[in-house]
């Protein structure tokens, strides 16, 4: 067990070795320079070095990685070119928003998937079924950016029940604060339920099928308890493993939805530091999210050498 | 403890009974709508527009000001004596300024700051404003003396942009993030990526602010600022990012449409140093192939003025040289020929972000394929632009809107991206700087307009609008923008 973890952790750090220098050296070729975009048109080349040198980025490269790569293993995320604050403080106050509507749009999406899918596979061939899976076709179909307008339009504009967009800050409070957040997590979690409905029909018509459900069945269970006590469960590892791909998509792939409904997420200041060229925040968010995702990763490993045995011993 | 209750209750029915009856007064906040957020909030730190559209005249100020005209007017400086050979600047200062931490102001924070920010390693993007400053010093607590080294006919207006204001040595550092300036308007808080919160200065030394507090709302996304104003959650957009809903707007009678003039002239760049752009005649065959007007309805929806030269044509010493490159592709063609390009060449067009470039740029690239010239478009980012075409100089025609106030001198500097390089030009606008008598310095400036028309250095297209939508009962906001700011010292609610 200690050697597989060892092996693991191993792997870990190497994954996110490789990835800092592969988004280092992708990210600082995009052409154009952050200190020419902060002083436009009349400046001329003597302030320009001037600025450049006060940014820190007249040192090379090879430094410039260094430096950044030892901040980071201390936490320390250098300070953005553009707003003059550490990258660390911005990350957090933007996780603030990005989070919390990942989470919101999860538990949406999950808590609309969930009878809709059990429904469509128990009632296979009905019309519930039929129209479940209609629908689901229409919401994977629909770009979320469109449905996100519709949802200002009779909301915001016509009823007036939420604002078109902003986020007053959680210090307001909470509810004012998740208000804010309903419909740009009703946008996202409306194409993501589909798919996570249609996942869990599949997956539970799959295990509905399978011998040890017969058995069950044979026992004397009803198919209400066999669905209950054995299917679901059964059926839920495939439909896990999406939910767990579809939060890293929310948390870094919210940025059209954060345009729309102006808020200050992850996913609009990446936008911003790209167009503003503040590489450093770029590099950096793009880094964490590489250590989320390499982290949930090793976490699943370790939960499954924990469920399963048999997986320790093979590595 | 019932006695202490019930104290508190009347307390809390007092206040909500306060916030009833205010309901029913004119609100004292207003929430403005901004497309751009400021990379930061010191405005003698970089050119964004942004950061002046948040803090001039709002929470910074300088020793002279431009008023909503565009004219140059007393701020920090009550009074000044200039002296006979035009390069003594003797400024009287206001009496009584705090700034917005409490400490005193006085001439030693206007000496501060200009030295500052005409420094050698100064990082101010309009340095140049500075650079006849020979010396500025202190007399007096209320008195400050600038020297010249040459006579500048131009120092007040230098002056009164927001790359001059006035910060206090013990907190311009600060500037960035948490401003502290001498304005109507103390800094609240910034919420980054959402919002800037700005609150009256109660200690203000001259005309206090009318409203109690004012927002600035960041949005990008057009149609997101559509559905902001629609809902109520803002109350003006000043530079409203899609002209192609403004007429939505104006007939609704919640709304207010202000159409007004910018300092941006719109013009197709040209690289007068590439090939075929060396030859006047072909300059002269592109300005007549161009159709300003189809590409002010095309690509602004019918906001702009035409423009003949590199001059706002609400200033009062423009001269109209539209007529010197009028529309006539006949005229383009002959000329084109004269010059030797009889089927026309090839070019590229470099179009940065904006709308009018990006939808005036595909109209063009069809007026010109009419004449035989064919382009190539490419699209760049800001980033990219200010790369290649700007420093790089690597480009044949770009389109660009120059939004700084007054500022045909660029065309003096040979090394300018456009690389216009005339030296009865360059002579004039240095006899121009020297020149403080203001009859003359008219007159130099028209004929330095139609020096770069009759040259045909660019394509003079048209006087960028500001269109703006406000809710209608807001009163006092900028009409025009003779600097990009929005001055809220003097906006109120009607109802």
């Amino acid at each position: 067990m200690i050697r597989y973890l060892a092996r693991r952790l191993l792997s870990l750090a190497l994954t996110l070795l490789v990835a800092s220098v592969v988004i280092f050296l992708i990210i600082e070729v995009v052409p154009g320079d952050t200190a020419s975009l902060m002083l436009g048109v009349n400046a001329d080349e003597e302030t320009r070095l001037a600025l450049r040198e006060e940014l820190g980025l007249d040192v090379s490269k090879p430094v410039r990685y260094f430096n950044w790569v030892s901040g980071m293993l201390t936490g320390d995320f250098g300070i953005s070119y553009t707003y003059r604050t550490p990258v660390s403080e911005m990350i957090a106050d933007r996780m603030m928003v990005s989070f919390p509507l990942a989470l919101y749009a999860l538990a949406l999406s999950t808590l609309i998937a969930f009878p809709a899918g059990i429904i469509a596979a128990t009632k296979r061939g009905s019309f519930s079924d039929v129209s479940i899976m209609g629908v689901t076709q229409l919401g994977v179909a629909i770009p979320n950016f469109w449905f996100a307008m519709i949802l200002v339009t009779i909301f915001a504009i016509k009823l007036r029940w939420f604002s078109a967009g902003g986020f007053p800050g959680w210090e307001v409070g909470f509810f004012a604060g998740l208000k804010s957040l309903t419909l740009p997590a009703f946008a996202l979690a409306l194409p993501q339920a589909s798919i996570l409905a249609r996942v869990m029909r599949s997956s539970l018509l799959d295990t509905l099928g399978e011998d040890f459900i017969r058995t069950a069945r044979a026992k004397g269970l009803s198919a209400r308890q066999a669905l209950w006590g054995h299917a679901l469960r059964n059926a839920l590892i495939p439909v896990l493993t999406i939910i767990g791909l579809q939060f890293s998509f929310l948390l870094a792939g919210a940025i059209i939805i954060e345009n729309i409904f102006f808020l200050p997420g992850l996913g609009r200041m990446i936008f911003q530091a790209i167009t503003q060229r503040d590489l450093i925040v770029v590099e950096s968010v793009v880094m964490l999210l590489v250590f989320a995702v390499v982290a949930v990763t090793f976490l699943v490993d370790v939960a499954y050498a924990v469920v399963d045995p048999r997986l320790r011993r093979r590595v | 403890m019932i006695k202490k209750v019930s104290t508190v209750l009347v307390a809390v029915a007092i206040a909500t009974l306060g916030a009833v009856g205010s309901a029913q007064a004119a609100r004292t906040d207003i929430t403005v709508g901004m497309q751009l957020e400021p990379p930061n909030l010191d405005p003698t730190a970089g050119a964004a527009a942004a950061i002046d559209e948040v803090v001039y005249a709002n929470v910074f100020e300088g020793l002279t000001r431009f008023g909503a005209d565009g004219s140059v007017k007393p701020a920090l400086a009550k009074s000044w004596e200039i002296s006979e050979d035009g390069l003594t600047y003797s400024f009287k200062l206001q009496s009584g300024i705090t700034f917005h931490d409490g400490s005193a102001f006085n001439a030693e924070d206007v000496r501060f700051s200009l030295n500052r920010s005409r420094a050698e390693k100064s990082t101010n993007a309009q340095k140049q404003l500075f650079a006849s400053i020979d010396t500025i010093k202190v007399a007096d607590p209320e008195t400050v003396v600038i020297t010249l080294s040459a006579p500048n006919g131009a120092l007040l207006f230098n002056l009164a942009w927001g790359d001059a204001i006035v910060m206090s040595p013990d907190t311009f550092d600060k500037a960035k993030t948490a401003p502290i300036g001498t304005g109507p308007f103390k800094f609240s808080r910034w919420v980054q990526g959402d919002r800037i919160e700005l609150v009256k200065n109660p200690d203000y030394w001259g005309t206090p602010a009318k409203l109690d507090k004012a927002v600035f709302k960041f949005i990008s996304e057009p149609t997101a600022a559509y559905a902001a104003l629609m809902a109520g959650d803002v109350d003006a957009f000043p530079v409203y990012p899609a002209p192609e809903n403004l007429a939505q707007f104006e007939a609704d009678a919640r709304f207010n449409v202000v159409v007004g003039s910018t300092e941006g002239e719109t013009i197709l760049s040209t690289n007068n140093k590439q090939a075929p752009f060396d030859n006047k005649l072909v300059r002269q065959a592109l300005a007549h192939a161009i159709n300003r007007q189809e590409i002010i309805d095309g690509a602004m929806f019918g906001y702009g003025t035409p423009i003949g030269t590199h001059f706002a044509p609400h200033h009062p010493v423009y001269k109209d040289f539209t007529a010197n490159s009028a529309y006539d592709p006949a005229k383009a063609k002959a000329l084109l020929k004269e010059a030797g390009f009889e089927n026309g060449f090839k070019t590229t067009l470099k179009l940065p972000p904006p709308s009018y470039a990006r939808r005036g740029g595909e109209i063009i690239a069809a007026q010109l394929r009419q004449v035989g010239i064919e382009t190539e478009i490419s699209n760049l980012e800001w980033a990219q632009w200010l790369e290649q075409v700007f420093r790089g100089k690597d480009f044949g025609l770009t389109i660009v809107s120059h939004t700084e106030p007054m500022d045909i001198g660029i065309y003096a500097k040979p090394d300018y991206y456009f690389q216009y390089d005339n030296k009865d030009f360059q002579q004039l606008m240095s006899d121009l700087t020297l020149e403080t008598d203001d009859a003359k310095r008219a007159e130099m400036l028209q004929q330095a307009q139609g020096i770069i028309a009759d040259d045909y250095v660019n394509g003079y297209l048209f006087q960028l609008a500001k269109t703006g939508v406000a809710n209608a009962d807001v009163v006092g906001l900028w009409e025009n923008s003779p600097t990009q700011a929005n001055d809220l010292t003097e906006v109120y609610w009607a109802k």
